[in-house]
C-alpha cells in the first residue's frame, strides 16, 4: 500500500524505500529485493525503469516484510535524496539530543 | 507496579473492575491483531484501522504510540510508569503533546502489546488517540486548584470521557473531533477553536449548567467557534452533546477529508446547524439521557479537594535566582499557603514537550513529596503540580533544578508550542523543533525574555496546525517550497477569551532566517510599546504596518 508511489514520473534516478513491518524503521530497496537500513546498500533505478523497480519494492509489500514503499528521487552520488525529506529519512531526526 | 500503589491522596480517575477487565479485552484483541499482522495474515490496509483506533501511528522513522493522559491528569505512579515505558521500549524520551497527552516515538510493533500491558497497569491506554472518533477532552490544568474557577471542570470531562469511549454511534464520525472544557471564565483551554468547546459555569441559585461553542479549529481553514446555546443545565449537559455530535454525524462531509470536520459544517449552516440541534434535541428522549446528579456526585468524590493543611500565604524566599523562576512559576492557589507550580519543558535549545526517563521520574518523586502525587500536563506542553505548599516551594525548586526542569520561562517567548514537524511527523512539510530550539537559544537571557514579557510562538510543521500557529501571537507554519523548507509567519492570535486567528504578515523566510525574522518582530514591539503593553496588545493598537514594514523593507 503506497499512495506516494502514485506520484508524477521520475525525472532522476530512484531508490525505493519504506518502513519495515516489525518495527517501523526506515528502509532501503537493495539487490534481489532485500531492505537494507542504509541507503548505502540500495539499488538505483533509471527514471525509465522507475516502473520495474517499484514492482520489485512492491513485492516486499506483498511478502509483508514492509510498509508504505515509495519512490525517491537522488543524486546518484551517496546517494543522497533530491528533497529534505528523505535526506531526513537517511539521517534521523535533525534533533540531536534525540538523535543519539 | 499497580494501582494499589497510587498516592492516597491524588485526585485522579479510579478504574474499577469493569473498566480493568475491559482494557485486557482489548489488549488481548490488540495483541492478536499485530500477531496476525507479523505473521503476514493481515494487510496493512487491513491492520491500519485497527492500529489507529490503538493509538498507533506509522511515522517517517518508525512507529509511534500516543497514550491517551485523560484531560492531562496524572498521578505520580502513573508518570513513573510512562518514564519507565520511555526507558525500556523507546529512546528514553517521551513528548507531551498539546491534546495533554503523550507520544513515544520509537516504538517498534512487537513491542505494542508490552507496552499496553505496563500502561494498563497504572489504568492508562492507547485508545482513541486516532482515529475520526471522539479524542482526549481537555481541561484546565490548573482545575481544582485556581481562585477563578467557578465550576470544577474535571468532574464533566470524567463524564465526557466515559460517554465518549466506545461510544457505539461516533465510532466513525466523518473525522476527529475534540472537546474542550473549562471551568473558569478566564479560557486556558483554547475552548474556541475546539470542535466543541464548553464553559461550565453556575447560574444565581448556584445551579452548574454549559455554555456551548462548536464549529472552532485550526488546520487547513481556521474558525473561531460559534456559540450555540449560552445555558444547558447540568442534568441536559448529555442530551445536547449528543445532538451536538448527531447532527454532525449525520451531515459533515465525509467525501472529502478537507471539509469533514465540524468546523465546516457549522460555517456552512451558520444559525441552520444551531436549530438542528436544537430540533435534534427536543426529540430525544431526555429521561434516557438525563445526567444523574448522583453519578455527577460519584464522578466528583473522586477530585474532592486533597487533605489540604491549614496554612497562611507566606512571602517567598529571598534568593533572586529563586525568586525569578517563582515570578514565571508559581500561580495563585484557592487554598491559603498553597499555590500551584507550572513546570517548564522548554529549555532553552531543549526539545518543546519532551521530557526524559530521568525526568519523568523526578517530578513524579517531588509531586509525591509536594504536590499530593498529582501531576497535570497543560496543552502548551509543560507539567503542573497543582498543590504544593508555599513553604516547600524554595526546596521544590531545588528539586527540579537537579531534573533539568527549573527553565524560568512560563509564558515568555521560549515557553514555545511546536508540533514534532518533519524531524518525526510523516504528514509534516517542515521541520518545528529545530526553529523552536534555535528561537529559545536566540532568546537565551532570561532578563530579555523577561522584559519582553508574555509572548506566546507556535510552530506547525504543516497545515494541519497541531502546533497551534493560528493562535499565537506569532505563529510559524513550516511548509515545502519545491523540496525545501519555507516558514510563513502570522501575527495576532489569540487562544484565550479574546480567541482571533492570526493574519499571514507577507512571503515566507527560510529556514535561515526565520530567526531573524522573529528577532525582527520583537524590535519592532520593543520599539513601538507603551508601558504595561504585551506583545498582543501593542500589535492590536498599531496594527500589521509597522511590522510588516521592518520585515519586509529593503536592504
Amino acid at each position: 500500500m503506497s499512495t506516494k508511489a502514485k506520484a508524477r514520473p521520475a525525472t532522476a534516478p530512484v531508490v525505493f524505500t519504506a518502513n519495515r513491518l516489525r518495527d517501523g524503521r526506515v528502509v532501503w530497496l537493495g539487490t534481489a529485493g532485500l531492505w537494507r537500513d542504509a541507503i548505502t546498500e540500495t539499488v538505483p533505478f533509471a527514471p525509465e525503469a522507475a516502473e520495474t523497480g517499484l514492482a520489485l519494492a512492491r513485492q516486499g509489500e506483498r511478502d509483508q516484510h514492509v510498509v508504505g514503499v515509495y519512490a525517491v528521487e537522488v543524486d546518484l552520488a551517496g546517494p543522497t535524496p533530491l528533497k529534505f525529506r528523505e535526506r531526513l529519512r537517511v539521517q534521523g531526526p535533525s534533533v540531536a539530543a534525540e538523535a543519539a | 507496579m499497580n494501582a494499589l500503589t497510587y498516592p492516597p491522596h491524588a485526585r485522579t480517575y479510579r478504574y474499577d473492575e469493569i473498566d480493568r477487565e475491559f482494557l485486557q479485552e482489548r489488549i488481548a484483541e490488540f495483541r492478536g491483531q499485530i500477531e496476525r499482522r507479523l505473521a503476514g495474515e493481515l494487510t496493512e490496509d487491513e491492520f491500519k484501522p485497527l492500529r489507529l483506533m490503538n493509538g498507533l501511528y506509522l511515522q517517517l522513522h518508525a512507529y509511534m504510540l500516543r497514550v491517551a493522559i485523560p484531560y492531562g491528569l496524572l498521578n505520580s505512579a502513573q508518570l513513573r510508569q510512562l518514564g519507565r515505558i520511555a526507558r525500556r521500549w523507546d529512546r528514553g524520551f517521551g513528548h507531551f503533546t498539546t491534546r495533554q497527552n503523550i507520544q513515544f516515538n520509537w516504538t517498534k510493533l512487537e513491542d505494542v502489546p508490552a507496552m499496553l500491558e505496563a500502561l494498563a497497569e497504572v489504568d492508562m491506554h492507547a485508545i482513541q488517540t486516532s482515529g475520526n472518533c471522539i479524542r482526549n477532552t481537555t481541561t484546565d490544568e490548573y482545575a481544582g486548584a485556581t481562585p477563578d474557577e467557578v465550576v470544577d471542570p474535571r468532574v464533566y470531562a470524567e463524564i465526557l470521557r466515559q460517554w465518549s469511549t466506545l461510544h457505539p454511534e461516533f465510532t466513525w464520525l466523518p473525522r476527529k473531533f475534540k472537546i474542550a472544557i473549562t471551568g473558569s471564565p478566564n479560557d486556558r483551554v483554547a475552548a474556541q477553536v475546539h470542535d466543541v468547546g464548553v464553559l461550565a459555569k453556575r447560574n444565581e441559585r448556584g445551579e452548574v449548567g454549559f455554555e456551548i461553542h462548536a464549529g472552532g479549529g485550526l488546520g487547513r481553514t481556521p474558525i473561531i467557534a460559534r456559540k450555540l446555546r449560552d445555558w444547558v443545565p447540568e442534568a441536559e449537559f448529555l442530551a445536547y452533546m449528543e445532538a451536538v455530535l448527531r447532527v454532525y454525524n449525520a451531515l459533515g462531509q465525509r467525501e472529502n477529508i478537507y471539509k469533514a470536520r465540524i468546523k465546516i459544517l457549522v460555517r456552512d449552516l451558520g444559525d441552520e446547524f444551531t436549530q438542528m440541534v436544537e430540533r435534534e434535541y427536543e426529540r430525544m428522549p431526555r429521561d434516557r439521557y438525563r445526567l444523574d446528579p448522583e453519578i455527577v456526585a460519584a464522578i466528583g468524590a473522586h477530585f474532592a479537594p486533597p487533605p489540604f493543611a491549614s496554612l497562611e500565604d507566606q512571602a517567598l524566599h529571598a534568593d533572586p535566582e529563586f525568586r525569578q523562576w517563582a515570578s514565571a512559576s508559581v500561580r495563585a492557589h484557592r487554598q491559603p499557603g498553597y499555590a500551584s507550580v507550572t513546570i517548564s519543558l522548554k529549555p532553552i535549545g531543549g526539545i518543546p514537550g519532551d521530557a526524559s526517563a530521568d525526568q519523568m521520574e523526578a517530578v513524579a518523586d517531588l509531586a509525591e513529596r509536594h504536590s499530593f502525587g498529582e501531576i497535570r500536563v497543560t496543552h502548551v506542553q509543560n507539567l503542573v503540580l497543582p498543590h504544593v505548599r508555599q513553604e516547600d516551594l524554595y526546596a521544590l525548586w531545588g528539586g527540579l533544578r537537579a531534573a533539568g526542569l527549573a527553565t524560568p520561562n512560563i509564558g515568555l517567548i521560549s515557553d514555545i508550542i511546536a508540533c514534532p514537524g518533519m524531524d518525526y511527523c510523516a504528514l509534516a512539510t517542515a521541520r518545528s523543533i529545530p526553529i523552536a530550539q534555535r528561537i529559545s537559544e536566540r532568546f537565551a537571557s532570561l532578563d530579555r525574555q523577561h522584559d519582553i514579557g508574555e509572548c506566546f510562538i507556535n510552530i506547525s510543521g504543516c497545515i494541519n496546525a497541531c502546533g497551534h500557529h493560528h493562535v499565537a501571537h506569532i505563529g510559524i507554519l513550516g511548509v515545502d517550497k519545491r523540496g525545501e523548507e519555507v516558514y510563513q509567519v502570522t501575527l495576532g492570535g489569540s487562544a484565550t477569551n479574546d480567541a482571533a486567528i492570526g493574519e499571514l504578515i507577507g512571503p515566507a523566510f527560510s529556514y535561515d532566517t526565520i530567526v531573524d525574522a522573529v528577532e525582527t518582530l520583537i524590535t519592532t514591539y520593543i520599539a513601538h510599546r507603551v508601558p504595561g503593553e504585551r506583545f498582543i496588545d501593542t500589535y492590536r493598537r498599531v496594527g500589521v504596518t509597522p511590522f510588516k514594514d521592518a520585515l519586509y523593507a529593503p536592504a
